[in-house]
């Protein structure tokens, strides 16, 4: 589905990433977890297409074709989705009516008909009420006044809507309290398919401990350290992030 | 690998905000009936001649003329532009077939139903938009005005002010200037003395105007300036809804439209005024371009009188309008939504007045500025509440959103309160058109395009939810060609 290969990048001429490897399956679900700062929503949206970043080296490809080199809603369209992790409000512009926009841009790209006001409302009624997220949203305008919360709610809302095949979620449980990370997170169980992979950026186990991940990596100073099955994740929460890093500084010394 | 930028094949930059076509600018070949350029009294006499006015109308104009000469330019408006030569200008100009004065519909120059049509205004009844009527003014004379029976059935006069003197002299002598004097202001004055055509509206007591009303502007004529006057009066507890559209040609020339519009509300009447304005706006080097300068109020005499303007400004190379409300009736209320769009080298200084004499009188401003380009975009607004204004309310709201670096976006508000019962609100906000919002939304599989189309319309909203349906489709549709080639 998706290999980054040697990804190095910067901002500002400031090295952000420094070489990610990371090979992605059809359906599996890999957990990102890493310090602050260490580079994870960077990735995220350089696979998403965000402007602003300097790839200076390394490529991705996704399904076989070079993503860097497509507009972000061409890859939007190929079925990339990013849940952000600062989603942005767009005043005045109707939650509903941007995602119905986005779903028949992606609709039309696959050669597939349009879908009307009425099929679309009840597509969307149907995956409102999967993550629980009240129809009063559906009209408000994008992210317009949301709680912190709902935003997160919203963007798991859309990822359903969507069906992409490779979903990025930067941080979706920061932010939610203990009902909403249950629902939400069972929402992203449901949406879990044998052809769609799924990618968590998280800080924490208990999201984990909601949806099993197959791989976990620990991305630190703009490289992947470790990588391993779910018990990694249990480690990291009682040993936190430092015994990786000095790992690496010793491999680094023995080579 | 040798270069992996991230730098997308079609980047553009913000300075090629600019390159759209504007889809009404071609020029109709027709003959016409035009008088040479130059101003002074023998050509006012010629216009009023030519319009077979009244004495008493000639006399006014010529005092307006005489009061004009004293006058200078204003130059306090944030916009800069090349000198005007007043003696360069031609006052008159109207299609040679049109000469016998207004014709049944059937009678119109098929080159002017062409035009019409091609600008999206079908001038025969049937086909246009159900519900609206239609005066159409090309150049210095209006062509047609549809629905005039239908409206004389309700008691409704709408016709071209010039059939308005000879038909119904009276109300025009009663109100004509009684709102915007004629040495109110230098293009005030300058209109007074050499109006041509608009449209007079007249809604009797206690009626509702069946339909909507509305007048369609086109500039064909080279070097002719456009001096139109429209007079609308709602007698008590009349209502009307009235929206004026403007186009002009593509020309390297500047040329001149200094309209002046009243409107007079009696007792509990209400008018809606809006303007869809998409007069030719110049080039991306700022050549060419219409020069709007125009000055609108209302004056609610009338108790519980409600007067709102909608404005949509996307056209011109300059724009000077500040469209206002005097609230002398107790109770009465002014409202003014705005959008104006500025991109190329357009430059725009817009607002309104509101004048706060009445008690408990409201007003209510919202005015949505969006630059692109090396576009120029001000808002001006003066609230003023009265000595005697008891209880007097203004909202204000002015946001601007800037496309890009190379744009500018200023506002200038300024408030006189002589009563301290009086209650303001302000608010303020300047945005950019957000990176952030642009991803998010081509991250949902929107282009950068509609997804630039969407955050401008969304945007407007506020405003756009003032205007007629049908117009309101019609301002979308605008803006989204007005901003077509923003981005890249
Ligand atoms: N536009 C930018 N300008 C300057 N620095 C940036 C920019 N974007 C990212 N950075 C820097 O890159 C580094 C990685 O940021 P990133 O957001 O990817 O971290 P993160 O791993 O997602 O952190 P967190 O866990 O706090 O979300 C940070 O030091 C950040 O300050
Ligand atoms: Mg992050």
């Amino acid at each position: 589905m998706l290999k980054v290969k040697n990804l190095h990048a910067s901002v500002d001429g400031k090295k952000i990433l420094k070489g990610i490897n990371l090979e992605i399956g059809a359906g599996e679900v890999h957990a990102i977890m890493g310090p602050n700062g260490s580079g994870k929503s960077t990735l995220s949206n350089i696979i998403a297409g965000r402007d602003g970043y300097e790839v200076t080296a390394g490529s991705i490809s996704y399904k076989g074709k070079d993503l860097l080199a497509m507009e972000p809603e061409e890859r939007a369209w190929e079925g990339v989705f990013l849940a952000f992790q600062y989603p942005v409000e767009i005043a005045g512009v109707n939650n509903t009516y941007m995602l119905k926009a986005g779903v028949n841009a992606k609709r039309k790209h696959q050669g597939e008909q349009e879908l009307d006001a009425i099929d679309f409302m009840q597509l969307v009624k149907e995956k409102a009420k999967m993550v629980e997220l009240d129809q009063s949203f559906l009209s408000r305008g994008v992210n317009e006044g949301f709680s912190g919360g709902e935003k997160k709610r919203n963007e798991i809302f859309q990822m359903a809507v969507l069906e992409p095949s490779l979903a990025l979620l930067d941080e979706t449980d920061s932010g939610l309290d203990i009902d909403a990370l249950r629902i939400v997170a069972n929402g992203v169980n449901k949406l879990r398919r044998e052809e769609r992979s799924i990618v968590m950026v998280t800080h924490y186990q208990r999201l984990l401990d909601y949806i099993e991940p197959d791989f976990v990596h620990v991305l630190a100073d703009g490289k992947i350290l470790k990588s391993g099955d779910k018990s990694l994740a249990l480690e990291l929460e009682s040993r936190g992030y430092d015994w990786v890093k000095e790992e690496e500084a010793d491999r680094i010394k023995a080579a | 690998m040798s270069d992996l930028s991230f730098d997308k094949k079609t980047e553009r930059k913000p300075e090629e905000f600019t390159n759209n076509e504007y889809d009404a600018g071609f020029v109709t070949d027709i003959e016409t009936d035009t008088l040479p350029p130059g101003l002074n009294e023998d050509v006012i006499r010629h216009i009023s001649a030519k319009k077979d006015e009244p004495e008493w109308l000639l006399n006014w104009r010529l005092e307006a003329f005489r009061h004009w000469q004293t006058m200078t330019e204003p130059h306090w408006a944030h916009v800069d532009y090349k000198q005007i030569d007043y003696q360069a200008i031609s006052y008159y100009s109207a299609p040679k077939s049109q000469e016998d004065g207004p014709k049944s519909l059937d009678e119109i120059d098929p080159k002017l139903l062409e035009t019409y049509d091609k600008l999206g205004i079908p001038l025969r009844e049937q086909e246009f938009l159900a519900g609206v009527a239609v005066d159409a003014v090309f150049d210095s004379v209006s062509v047609a005005t549809t629905f005039k029976g239908k409206l004389k059935d309700a008691g409704v006069i709408f016709c071209p002010i010039s059939e308005a003197v000879r038909d119904y002299p009276e109300l025009v002598q009663q109100y004509l200037g009684t709102v915007v004097p004629t040495g109110d202001n230098f293009y005030a004055a300058l209109n007074s003395a050499v109006f041509t055509d608009g449209s007079f509206v007249y809604i009797p007591k206690g009626v509702r105007c069946p339909m909507e009303l509305s007048t369609y502007f086109r500039i064909n004529a080279l070097n002719t300036g456009q001096f139109e006057r429209t007079l609308i009066i709602a007698d008590e507890g009349a209502y009307v809804s009235y929206l004026e559209g403007c186009t002009a040609p593509q020309r390297d020339e500047n040329q001149l439209h200094a309209a002046v519009v009243e409107l007079v509300l009696l007792d509990d009447a209400q008018i809606k005024y809006a303007t869809v304005q998409n007069w030719y706006p110049g080039d991306e080097n700022g050549v060419g371009g219409i020069y709007n300068f125009v000055t609108k109020r209302a004056d609610c005499r009338g108790q519980r009188s409600k007067v709102s303007w909608t404005q949509v400004e996307t056209g011109s190379a300059i724009t000077w309008k500040y469209p206002s409300c005097v609230l002398r009736g107790d109770d009465s209320v002014g409202e003014f939504y705005s959008v104006a769009l500025t991109k190329m080298r357009q430059e725009a200084d817009t607002g309104t007045k509101m004048i706060h004499i009445g008690k408990n009188t409201k007003s209510t401003i919202v005015s949505k500025g969006i630059a692109a380009g090396h576009g120029q975009q001000a808002y001006r607004g003066l609230v003023r509440i009265g000595k005697n204004a008891d209880g007097a309310r203004n909202f204000t709201q002015c946001d601007s959103l800037l496309i890009g670096d190379t744009c500018g976006a200023h506002t200038f508000p300024y408030v006189e309160v002589k009563n301290p019962t009086a209650t303001m609100e302000h608010e303020a906000t300047t945005s950019k058109i957000g990176e952030d919002q642009l991803f998010y939304c081509r991250q949902r599989g929107i282009s950068e395009e509609d997804a630039v189309n969407m955050i401008v319309n969304g945007f407007c909203k506020d405003v756009f939810n003032e205007l007629p349906m049908e117009f309101a489709v019609e301002a979308n549709r605008l803006m989204e060609v007005s901003l077509e080639g923003a981005v890249g």
